[in-house]
């Protein structure tokens, strides 16, 4: 039966060109470019390492994004499990062949760079879950035949990564797949169910804890419980946010990131250097750029005609909602410190590859999705 | 077809809602963010603004510089010189066993230091300041400077120490400054204001005494400093004021002179202008050196200081007390002619004893003196004529006399470790021992024993109110103008014209003397102790007419010497150290225009004649050839005031 593939319109280029969705495409653009002028002012104003391969990084991917933009949406259908198992594997292999750095083993490296296969899950994940559900009917998705996959598509990478230790891509994996469980029209009772056993299993996942682990957990409930050990990132980071006032330091004054009080201002507290400087009119501007992103990714969905595209751009719009959510909460001390990076913004390539092939995939819904074949 | 169709538009309709229902949450979501940005970067701006501004800048307390001290020509006691030092925060410390071995490779930092530090720094707060090693050497100190990433938490600092004249000649005098302690700043109010680390307190002399306007006041710098405490740019220096110099009245030469004839004795030499009560030498013996206690002295040099049986920390000629001895018979034969007790003329046979109710008295001469006038009971320090003359007059009129002369009351209000003294009466022993008097402790007070107890200093001040015609003059030793003004004012005329023999008989200073004619017969009597034959300082004369001068002996027991012992005949060289007596000579010079009053005290060094009056000589001497070039300067410093 054909009914399951999308009818492969045969485009032109140009065609192609002009279903672009191209409000996307400048806001992609748009953040870039703030993010070289975030990272600039990391470096004190200095063109120096993390600047110059932060832009060249972002430009060979949004090259990336730009071509994969074309592929038709068949592709990635027919692609799905294939690349989620390319990608546990990869994952796997982290265990045996990873390396290591700060404590946890979660890059492979590819001689060229090295690759971080969680943030890539993140994405295929998504991917995974809009292949299996999209073709199943609203009245058996809570059958438990059809539990089962998902479950073991969402726990074996999930389970992976929290060994790593990877507490924050682990959450955030695992936060992207419910979304698309959710939106698939699983019924809330069950998610009730699981939510409420994950909670008495909560105590248990707690003495499976790394002590670091816990000690975040303890420093977020209490930062002042020790202000220069674990509270310190937090602590700094509430100040550098908090001293920027309505319209900040100005760019390349903040001086809680330039006198290196802010830590790791690269990647996860990329967000409070940018607040520092650019106050809460830059901040709120920010958030609105990504907010605009989120609701064209809804919006591309909205349109799709097939379920597939839909539940993937509904999925990873909930998931790049959850990453910006999270990280902003995490520097304005509304959730501990986990390792969670805001897209685009943060340094950091496998994540910013992984995003940018799945705004890829939205494009390819936006181009190719505009009708269903019945 | 249809059915199909139908199914996949009511799942895509329920993935729309569902979205909706996230969507929902989403501006939820992001509503809250946009409201805790409003809080923290609005609400709480003012809080967090100056956190920041906490991080941020970082202020430093400058030490001051601390006055110097300088004596009568400028020549500097207590100054100040740069060292170099490490200081360390030790809350910037993270790792202190790391610390300890990176800090070993680089200074002298061995196991003992590790454990000073480490005791230290257990009374401390974690963010002050600590000093690690106070004087280190350049190359110390530029290895440092130049590992300074290597090793967080530390400070090399080029601070200000203060430095004594390091033969100690002066050490009791000015005193010493050291680390504040914690007792310093409770008693001290401005020392809490001002505590900075590295700051040095008086802690006795005239240290302490000027503590508060030698300080000076700390300077300000406020830095920018990054996370890791580095500064990376000045804000703002506010300068310090440093403190005020003091100038003495001291004569550093003859401070150094007198502590070299001290050497290896122990006791004290006092040495003051007779007219201005300038304090020309003070110095005790034996003595130690003050710059060893700048920087905290070690346990066992504390000890050896403390064990020595010559006690060398205290300040001999102000808080050690000595029965006077012989050394007031001037003043007891002063008391008895102003009361008209007796007269110059009284004559009294010493047979080498004397008894009185069943008890005897001995003279020092055991075969007697024979018939002494009262001139010759002075000169011989005949000990049977001055039990008559103490009979007579009575121990409380006894007791005016040696109190106006400055007996029994502290000499300055400078030192806390002054000791006023004690001028027995009736009174008094009553008050403090609870019984009466009698006769016999009157007569042992006519030679200066029993419950008589002055310091050099009051046994300096005596002879010099002696020697100045009987005027009360107030000693100093800080050389300040305004003080000393109502003095200069007195004489200044007098001085001016004749150089050499000053009259003070038409100044306002206090008159200490009923009849004049009384000063001048115990200082022709003075005269005759030491110049004449048989006199008791006869042996220590200076024979050129400018360095001749007057004094008098005195031998204080410092117990009772037994029957048994007097049968011995015991000479003082072969009694044990403790037990021999101490040796006292005051004196003034020169005798025909007296300008200084001396005093020395020997402990156990035998009798006043032999252990006392030869160190006088010499410094005697010192003093009158300083007179000409101290006198000129004497006379610009008038012309100032």
């Amino acid at each position: 039966m054909q009914t399951t593939n999308f009818r492969n319109y045969n485009l032109s280029f140009k065609e192609r060109i002009l279903l672009l969705d191209f409000q996307l495409f400048f806001l992609i653009l748009l953040l870039g470019v703030i993010s070289f002028f975030a990272m600039y002012s990391t470096e004190r104003g200095n063109f120096e390492y993390y600047t110059q391969s932060h832009i060249y990084r972002f430009f060979i991917f949004f090259l990336i994004f730009i071509i994969l933009s074309f592929l038709n949406i068949n592709f990635w259908l027919k692609f799905a499990y294939v690349l989620y198992f390319i990608i546990l594997l990869l994952l796997v292999g982290v265990d045996f062949f990873g390396i290591t750095a700060s404590g946890s083993k979660r890059w492979i490296s590819l001689f060229v760079f090295n690759l971080q296969p969680s943030e890539l899950m993140k994405i295929s994940l998504i991917i995974f879950l809009a292949r299996y559900y999209y073709k199943i009917t609203t009245d058996d998705v809570s059958k438990i035949k059809h539990t089962i996959i998902p479950l073991f598509a969402l726990f074996i990478p999930f389970a992976l990564i929290i060994t790593q230790p990877d507490l924050g891509t682990a959450v955030l994996v695992l936060a992207g797949g419910l979304a698309v469980v959710w939106l698939s029209g699983f019924k809330i009772k069950y998610f009730m169910f699981f939510f409420a056993t994950l909670m008495c299993l909560m105590p248990v996942a707690i003495s499976f804890l790394k002590p670091y682990q816990k000690l975040r957990i303890l420093t977020f409930l209490n930062p002042e419980r020790d202000p220069l050990g674990a509270g310190y990132q937090i602590i700094q980071s509430k100040i550098a946010i908090g001293s920027g006032g309505i319209t900040g330091k100005g760019y390349l004054n903040g001086s809680q990131s330039y006198l290196d009080y802010l830590p790791e201002k690269h990647t996860d507290f990329i967000f409070t250097l940018f607040s520092e400087e650019f106050g809460f009119l830059g901040s709120t501007l920010l958030l609105i750029i990504y907010a605009l992103i989120i609701y064209r990714i809804i919006k591309i969905g909205s349109e799709c005609k097939n379920n597939f595209g839909k539940l993937y751009c509904y999925g990873f719009a909930t998931s790049f909602f959850i990453y910006v959510a999270v990280n902003m909460m995490m520097v304005l001390g509304l959730l501990p410190i986990v390792g969670a990076p805001l897209p685009i913004m943060s340094y950091g390539g496998s994540s910013m590859l992984s995003i940018m092939i799945a705004f890829s995939i939205v494009m390819s819904c936006k181009i190719h999705g505009s009708s269903r074949d019945l | 077809m249809l059915n199909i169709s139908e199914a996949f538009q009511s799942k895509s309709k329920l993935i729309n809602r569902r979205m909706f229902l996230l969507s929902t949450l989403k501006v939820v979501v992001f509503f809250g963010i946009i409201s805790r940005l409003f809080y923290l970067q609005i609400s709480e701006n003012i809080k967090y603004k100056s956190l920041s501004d906490k991080n941020r800048l970082r202020e430093w307390k400058v030490p001051p510089k601390r006055g110097v001290i300088l004596d009568f020509f400028g020549n500097k006691i207590a100054s100040n010189t740069q060292v170099y030092q490490l200081h360390m925060i030790p809350e910037d410390v993270p790792n202190l066993d790391e610390f300890f071995f990176k800090l070993s490779k680089l200074i002298t930092f061995g196991e003992s230091e590790k454990r000073r530090l480490l005791k230290r720094l257990k009374k401390r707060k974690p963010w002050e300041p600590i000093i690690v090693s106070e004087n280190l050497s350049w190359s110390e100190f530029s290895k440092l400077n130049l590992f300074l990433h290597e090793v967080q938490g530390i400070k090399p600092v080029v601070a200000v120490a203060r430095k004594y004249i390091s033969d100690g000649s002066s050490a009791h005098l000015i005193g010493y400054v050291s680390e504040i302690s914690r007792k310093d700043l409770e008693k001290s109010k401005l020392l809490r204001e001002i505590n900075v680390p590295g700051l040095k307190t008086g802690k006795n002399g005239l240290e302490k005494y000027l503590n508060s306007k030698i300080i000076g006041q700390p300077g300000l710098q406020r830095f920018e400093v990054n996370a890791y405490g580095k500064r990376i740019k000045e804000l703002k220096f506010i300068q310090g004021k440093s403190g005020e110099n003091f100038r003495t009245t001291l004569d550093t030469e003859v401070q150094q002179f007198v502590s070299k004839q001290l050497e290896n004795r122990s006791g004290s030499v006092c040495v003051m202008d007779i007219y201005t009560g300038d304090i020309i030498a003070m110095v005790s013996s034996p003595t130690f050196d003050p710059n060893k206690f700048v920087y905290g002295i070690s346990q066992k040099e504390w000890d050896l200081l403390i064990e020595d049986k010559k006690k060398p920390l205290i300040n001999k000629s102000v808080s050690g007390l000595y029965p006077p001895g012989s050394t007031i018979k001037p003043i007891v034969a002063l008391s008895a002619l102003e009361n008209d007790v007796v007269s110059t003329k009284k004559i009294v046979r010493c047979t080498g004893s004397m008894e009185l109710y069943g008890q005897k008295y001995h003279c020092w001469k055991e075969k007697g003196h024979g018939y002494m006038s009262m001139r010759s009971a002075i000169k011989q320090s005949c000990d049977i004529y001055f039990y008559e003359v103490a009979r007579r007059l009575g121990i409380d009129r006894l007791s005016v006399t040696a109190k106006n002369f400055g007996l029994g009351k502290k000499v300055f209000d400078l030192f806390i470790e002054e000791r006023s003294g004690i001028v027995p009466d009736t009174k008094w022993k009553l008050n403090n021992i609870g019984r009466g008097w009698v006769l016999g402790e009157t007569l042992i007070s006519g030679i200066g024993q029993g419950y008589f107890q002055s310091t050099p200093m009051q046994l300096c001040l005596m002879m010099a109110q002696l020697a100045n015609g009987g005027y009360e003059i107030k000693p100093r030793i800080i050389d300040d103008k305004y003080a000393v003004q109502p003095t200069i004012n007195a004489w200044r005329e007098k001085f001016n014209e004749i150089n050499n023999n000053i009259d003070l008989s038409s100044s306002n200073l206090k008159k200490l003397y009923r009849n004049k004619e009384n000063i001048k017969f115990v200082l022709d009597a003075l005269y005759g102790a030491t110049n004449e034959p048989m006199g008791t300082s006869y042996r220590s004369r200076l024979t050129k007419p400018e360095y001749i001068y007057a004094g008098k002996t005195g031998t204080s027991q410092i117990r009772r010497i037994t029957a048994e012992e007097r049968e011995l005949n015991l000479k003082q060289k072969d009694l044990p150290y403790e037990r021999r007596d101490h040796a006292l000579f005051t004196a003034f010079a020169p005798y025909k225009y007296p300008r200084y009053a001396i005093s020395i005290v020997i402990e156990h060094g035998g009798s006043g004649s032999s252990g006392a009056a030869p160190i006088a000589k010499k410094v005697i001497k010192k003093v009158l050839d300083r007179h000409k070039i101290r006198q000129k300067l004497q006379l610009d410093l008038f012309q100032e005031a």
